[in-house]
């Protein structure tokens, strides 16, 4: 497979052009978040609803909602996140995201530019840093692991995660 | 905003020759993922031919010493270095003196100058700034700084359906208001804005008409008193010139009105514990060691586009628009929409677009395997975008070096895209 068919697999055309989790969430209850990517213009807006934020780590996803507009790196990636996270607790959530951006970034040829890609994208959130021994990516989200070989497009493959990560964040606190 | 088939008669004699042109530029006779490196990026940074790249190592190998204040010979060589360089850059725009161009770092640090300077000792709650549509963040950014400090209001000039400014409410907009500031070509559709009629209307409202020429001091033969400006900002390395040097131009009196903008060394008369002089203009905008290399490449990069001339220059992009217009519609139809000015004349070398349902992302990554470089994103102009209604567009654009070739060679890659997402 070439770079580029291994970018855009089959499985990610597809979350694409038909992507899971489309559409709005009634807030309240539900949380509404926007993330951008200041780079290309993409956008990603997340819509939480969590069974309760007061439970922290152990509330659990009972539904996600997925607008905006983007590449199909950002868009397909957000379409396969809605789908693995709903049902699951904030604490699976979290592992989850270490996992996907361990995966963004650890199986790097490049790694300098990958790294500073990954690390601007960091600093727009708290999560802790990456483990070296994150659990292998498996099902559809595997997918997008061709995404490292280009820098520049890890940035959009993570929009969704991050704008995730500070919805998860703003529901807690609020 | 999709455009229509330009009608041949419009298309301008186009005699430059491209082939010994491209020769000029090292940077092109290279591979890129094994295809002929075919560059279509210029509105964000044009390459440099080898003339600006050798005056600027011949600089450095024999001439160079910090300008100014020095009695030796090689600083006096180095001080006539930069200074014939001004002279280059003044007549190149038409300016009436050399002392009216200052060098800045690019374009945005010249309108930030105008802003700084100008405006803050200028602006209050009571004034109004008018601004486009269509202008870049450089040009927007400045404003809203130094309006929520100063409490000025800030009013646009709306777009047209097809990309141009619409000036039904000029007057309307200009009453009152004390500055108009406005690019002269948009980076990202192409619209060559009427300076001259808005240079008019703004004056017969008293207000000052600060022009961003960024795109079109490249371009088009630029002379500022024909426009009538009262500023003109430009970046060198938009013009064939090296990254690291800008210019504000701005009429003499203005200049020597206007307070300082960064101070330092160079940029003053006398200091004494209480308090300093300035120097003239344009020294007196210009604080610590100014970029002497890179001016003196700029004004290699000026000999260069005079030595094509920039009829010529015009004359050859206008011929390259309505063949890329003409080219991607012949092959792509209503799968292609081109954003902005239907007329390849109204128009610089700028093309913005959108293919099919594909975003601007994925088309320029699939244009990249081709060794095609075309720009996605926002283009550091939001507010557009939103007009547009889009997050972002793919955007070819094209200079000197550029040939019909390369647009061919942007209609197959882009119908290999179009193969490749399978629509
Ligand atoms: C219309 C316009 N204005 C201003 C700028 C800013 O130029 P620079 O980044 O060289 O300061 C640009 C560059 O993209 C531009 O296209």
């Amino acid at each position: 497979m070439s770079d580029l068919e291994e970018l855009y697999r089959e499985i990610i055309l597809d979350h694409y052009r038909s992507p899971r989790n489309r559409g709005e969430l009634e807030t309240p209850p539900a949380h509404r978040t926007e993330g951008f990517n200041p780079l290309c213009g993409d956008e990603v807006i997340v819509y939480l609803l969590l069974d309760d934020p007061a439970k922290g780590d152990d509330a659990v996803v009972t539904d996600i909602r997925m607008g905006g507009q983007g590449c199909s790196i950002s868009q397909s990636s957000g379409s396969m996140m809605s789908a693995e996270v709903k049902g699951k607790t904030v604490g699976e959530v979290r592992a989850l995201t270490k996992a996907f951006k361990a995966m963004m970034s650890i199986h790097e040829g490049t790694l300098e530019s990958g790294e500073s890609v990954v690390t601007a994208s960091l600093d727009s959130d708290d999560t802790d840093n990456f483990e070296d021994d994150a659990p292998e990516m498996d099902g559809e989200l595997a997918a997008l692991r061709g995404v490292v070989k280009f820098p520049v497009r890890i940035k959009c493959a993570t929009l969704g995660w991050n704008t995730l990560a500070q919805a998860i964040r703003e529901s807690i606190e609020s | 905003m999709t455009s229509t088939e330009s009608k041949p008669t419009d298309l301008p004699r186009d005699q430059l020759d491209i082939a010994a042109i491209k020769a000029d530029f090292p940077i092109l006779k290279q591979d890129m993922n094994g295809k002929r490196l075919v560059f279509l990026d210029s509105a964000a940074s044009a390459q440099r031919p080898t003339s600006v790249t050798s005056a600027m190592t011949l600089y450095y190998e024999t001439t160079h010493a910090n300008v100014h204040r020095a009695a030796y010979t090689l600083a006096e060589h180095a001080t006539d270095a930069m200074e014939s360089a001004r002279k280059k850059v003044a007549g190149f725009i038409g300016a009436t003196s050399a002392d009216e161009v200052v060098f800045t770092k690019n374009a945005t640090e010249s309108l930030n100058l105008v802003a700084r300077s100008w405006g803050a000792a200028n602006l209050g709650p009571s004034d109004a700034v008018v601004l486009t549509e269509l202008e870049h963040h450089a040009n927007i950014v400045p404003w809203q700084q130094l309006a929520a400090e100063k409490g000025f209001e800030i009013r646009w000039i709306p777009l047209t359906e097809d990309g141009h400014l619409d000036l039904t409410d000029l007057d309307q907009l200009l009453g009152g208001a004390k500055l108009l500031a406005v690019s002269a070509m948009s980076n990202v559709i192409g619209t060559l804005t009427p300076i001259r009629v808005l240079a008019d209307a703004a004056h017969a409202h008293g207000a000052l008409i600060a022009v961003d020429g960024c795109q079109y001091v490249p371009h088009l033969a630029t002379d500022v008193v024909a426009l009538n400006a009262d500023f003109l900002a430009f970046s060198g390395h938009k013009m064939l010139g090296p990254t690291g040097v800008g210019v504000l131009w701005a009429r003499k009196h203005l200049l020597e009105e206007m307070p300082p903008f960064l101070g330092g060394g160079g940029m003053i008369l006398d200091v004494k514990k209480d308090g300093f002089t300035p120097a003239e203009v344009p020294h007196k905008f210009e604080a610590g060691t100014p970029p002497i290399a890179e001016i003196v490449g700029l004004g290699a990069a000026v000999d260069y586009l005079d030595s094509l001339g920039m009829d010529q220059v015009r004359a050859h992009e206008v011929a390259l628009n309505a063949y890329a217009m003409k080219t991607l519609k012949d092959r792509f139809g209503e799968r292609i929409s081109i954003y902005g000015p239907t007329n390849p004349s109204d128009r610089g070398g700028v093309m913005s677009f959108a293919f099919g349902d594909l975003h601007p992302h994925d088309v320029s990554q699939i244009l990249n395997e081709h060794g095609v470089c075309v720009r996605p994103g926002h283009h550091c102009a939001k507010p557009l975008m939103r007009i547009l209604g889009v997050g972002a567009t793919a955007r070819a654009s094209w200079y000197v070096y550029n040939d019909e070739s390369d647009i061919d060679v942007l209609a197959d890659a882009l119908e290999s895209a179009g193969d490749f997402f399978a629509f």
